[in-house]
């Protein structure tokens, strides 16, 4: 029960996108890791902006 | 299972299926539950996915679940993501689902409830969602191209031009009827219209919440606007009450449009993190929490269908909109069977975040059938109205009169009963000060959705569940309206870049402005001529809205059917050939009556003439005869625009037919730009479910 609580709740933070800032870190370090040169993680606030910026530049909604 | 029991269960979902049809279609009775309706659709959504959408992909497309997807490939953590597949079902649904599978079928359902029905349920399955899954698989074979850029790799650069001015043409269009069906709902109606108007700050509160007070909390922000949303609704109520500040709110149709058009362009110069974005949240899931709650209250109620199976007005002669059942219950429905919009988003926006390609069926048929299953739904909110406050509140003033007494009387005259207490009564009980004459749809399908609201959870709000239901319908038009300048904005400068490269620049101020006046001036114009329209607008824009939306679904078909022919699968392009052909017939006779037509009510220069002649003859009275030189422009614009459209049309058909042509001859053709097979290393499960 408690565990289909916890998976419903995983579902409901992708679809509207509460848990992207969780993707982007698991992102940055699975690739990120191996080159030391890379750029460090963006903060949640910064990574939120360009994440919300980006979303919106094609067409999202028809009707 | 049992093989012998799996053949059972689907014989008696057929047999099911096919008695609920049959009672749909053969009804002639006082009324018909909506059970039956619920009922066919879902049989027959289940029998077209299960088989047809399985053997497409199985077989047609041959889809394969060991590739690798763009998702995949070109994971870079923001834009491509491979998602659990019920995540990226609801992103695509959200992303197809807007107010046209609402407004069509209520205005369709003038003809009666059985043909706009059928059409939902037949062009869905063959058609609409065909075209959805098809699209979204050969974007996701192409790096997650979109439809124009489709168009142009693989029919030529005509077909990808095409494309890209028909989206612009539909998006101007459309915008203009959602703004008026917005305006028709908020005249003189200071409880919509307060309410509409408090969802601008409250989507900036959300707004700012998400972005500065607690960054990308999106949940939280989102549960603090549902409820600030309802607060609004019965705020609205209170305002209405007080003397003082209903005058407020209190507006006729050409300020409520000027504010609109502000509205409009303020939005589209705005960052999207104010507005855009946060009241995309809230209306997504207003829009998924009301059709949830709309389904559930009509299985709890069963409520009766009154409208008749067919009335007379598939003679043409309806008040809502001219023109006989064929071809324009196929125009008007629109979105709710097929809409070449969605393959915008099937194209280009969903496949970046599709995991594997054994999700297609689901996400691309599946979320069709969902968005067809609204449809079904507003047909049954409409026709759960005695037909007689039906056509009271959608006829337009220019066609039963102004007068309440005149309006009843001529609906009387068609055999329809309703009467002037009873129309008074029902604007009392939904807090409206009244309900005649409130074209566009919006207005009767919230007195139907209240209504069943009201009999399946208590009698006692149904003002507060009517102005739910528009709240509802408005705060998704005004996110289309903002997503649609959005994007009008950025077509045009992409176009005007290649002219003047500076202005191209999507974050150069001077250029922003500029174009965002433009597109929101091409509708605003469309908007205007709606309102001051006496026949309500509603009658012209529509159809000239459905015509565009349809021939954008034959071009998106005409794409996909040029590639099944050039990957040697000739023998399959029926599945995407049938749906065309038909749709062409379809767009093709709606344009040439709307174009050539000698009746007033259907032919645009027909209605240009004769304007003109009264006009030149000092036959309108005063008011009519100020604006009658701006309808006559405008019809005859109306016109052009449709010969522009199925020219549109026919170019990319020809240009289609000559690939295929080639093929056959052996002559070269363009190569398929299909990205060649990379294999997925997504072997678990995980990300999927």
């Amino acid at each position: 029960m408690l565990k289909r609580a916890k998976h419903l709740w995983h579902i409901l933070r992708q679809l509207t996108g509460d848990d992207a800032y969780d993707v982007y870190l698991k992102h940055h370090e699975a690739f990120h890791e191996s080159n030391i040169d890379a750029p460090p993680a963006l903060s949640r606030k910064e990574f939120f902006k360009l994440w919300q910026d980006g979303k919106w530049k094609g067409i999202k909604r028809c009707c | 299972m049992h093989k012998n029991f799996k053949i059972i269960i689907w014989l008696a979902v057929l047999i099911l299926g096919v008695s609920a049809v049959s009672a749909i279609a053969l009804n002639r009775g006082e009324s018909i539950s909506a059970m039956w309706f619920i009922t066919a659709a879902l049989c027959i959504y289940a029998i077209a996915y299960r088989f047809y959408a399985a053997w497409i992909a199985a077989s047609v497309l041959v889809v394969d679940e060991t590739r690798a997807t763009p998702a995949e490939r070109l994971e870079n953590g923001s834009d491509f993501i491979p998602t659990n597949k019920w995540v990226v079902f609801g992103h695509h649904f959200a992303a197809i689902a807007g107010p046209g599978p609402l407004i069509g079928p209520t205005l369709a359902a003038q003809f009666g409830y059985l043909p706009g029905t059928l059409w939902i349920l037949i062009g869905a399955v063959l058609g609409g969602a065909v075209q959805d899954m098809v699209t979204l698989f050969f974007s996701t074979r192409r790096n997650a191209r979109s439809l124009g850029q489709m168009a142009r790799d693989e029919i030529g650069p005509i077909g990808g031009v095409a494309a890209l001015i028909g989206t612009f043409l539909i998006m101007i269009i459309l915008i203009a009827v959602l703004g008026l069906v917005v305006v028709n709902a908020m005249k003189y109606s200071p409880w919509a219209t307060s309410t509409v108007a408090a969802t601008i700050p409250i989507a900036m509160i959300v707004g700012f919440y998400m972005r500065n007070f607690r960054p990308g909390r999106v949940l939280e922000a989102t549960a603090l606007g549902v409820a600030l949303l309802l607060l609004a609704v019965v705020g609205g109520g209170w305002i209405d009450q007080s003397e003082s500040l209903r005058g407020l709110f209190n507006h006729d149709g050409l300020p409520l449009a000027y504010a609109i058009i502000a509205y409009g362009f303020a939005a589209a110069v705005m960052p999207v993190w104010l507005l855009l974005a946060p009241r995309d949240y809230l209306s997504t899931f207003v829009k998924l929490g009301t059709v949830i709650l709309l389904a559930v209250a009509i299985v709890i109620l069963q409520p009766d269908i009154h409208m008749p199976a067919m009335t007379q007005f598939i003679d043409g002669t309806g008040p809502i909109f001219g023109g006989k059942l064929f071809p324009f219950v196929f125009i008007t429905v629109a979105c709710g069977a097929i809409s070449g919009f969605h393959a915008l988003i099937s194209s280009g926006t969903t496949p970046k975040l599709l995991a594997n390609e054994r999700d297609i069926r689901m996400i691309g048929y599946g979320a069709m059938l969902l968005e067809s299953f609204v449809a079904i739904m507003a047909m049954i909110a409409a026709t759960v109205l005695e037909p007689g406050i039906f056509f009271a509140i959608n006829s337009p003033a220019g066609v039963v009169g102004k007068d309440a007494i005149d309006a009843v009387a001529k609906i009387n005259s068609w055999g329809f009963a309703v009467t002037v207490e009873q129309m008074n009564q029902l604007a009392k009980d939904m807090g409206e000060s009244s309900l005649f004459a409130r074209t566009g749809g919006a207005p009767s399908l919230a007195v139907g959705m209240a209504s069943i609201f009201g009999s399946a959870f208590g009698k006692g709000m149904l003002a507060i569940w009517y102005h739910f239901a528009i709240m509802f319908e408005a705060i998704f038009i005004l996110t289309t309206l903002d997503a649609g300048t959005r994007v009008g904005r950025f077509m045009l400068q992409d176009m005007l870049g290649n002219i003047w490269p500076k202005i191209g620049r999507t974050s150069w101020m001077p250029s922003v402005i500029f174009t965002s006046a433009l597109v929101v001036a091409a509708w605003g114009y469309f908007l205007y001529i709606g309102v001051i329209d006496p026949n309500g607008g509603v009658n012209l824009l529509w159809p000239l809205f459905g015509i565009a939306n349809q021939m954008l679904a034959a071009i998106a078909l005409c794409v996909a059917t040029g590639i099944l022919v050039k990957s040697g699968k000739s023998r399959y392009a029926w599945i995407t050939g049938l749906p065309l052909v038909w749709l062409v017939i379809v767009t093709s006779a709606a344009a040439w009556q709307k174009i050539f037509s000698d009746d007033i009510r259907i032919g645009f220069f027909a209605a240009a003439n004769d304007l003109a002649a009264k006009l030149a003859a000092g036959a309108l009275p005063p008011d009519k005869a100020a604006v009658a030189p701006q309808l006559i422009f405008n019809q005859q614009l109306d016109a052009y625009l449709t010969m522009f459209f199925v020219a549109v049309l026919w170019v990319v058909i020809i240009d289609m037919l000559y690939v295929a042509y080639r093929r056959y001859a052996g002559k070269p053709v363009l190569p398929l730009s299909e990205v060649a097979h990379e294999p997925s290393r997504l072997v678990e499960n995980w990300v999927r479910d």
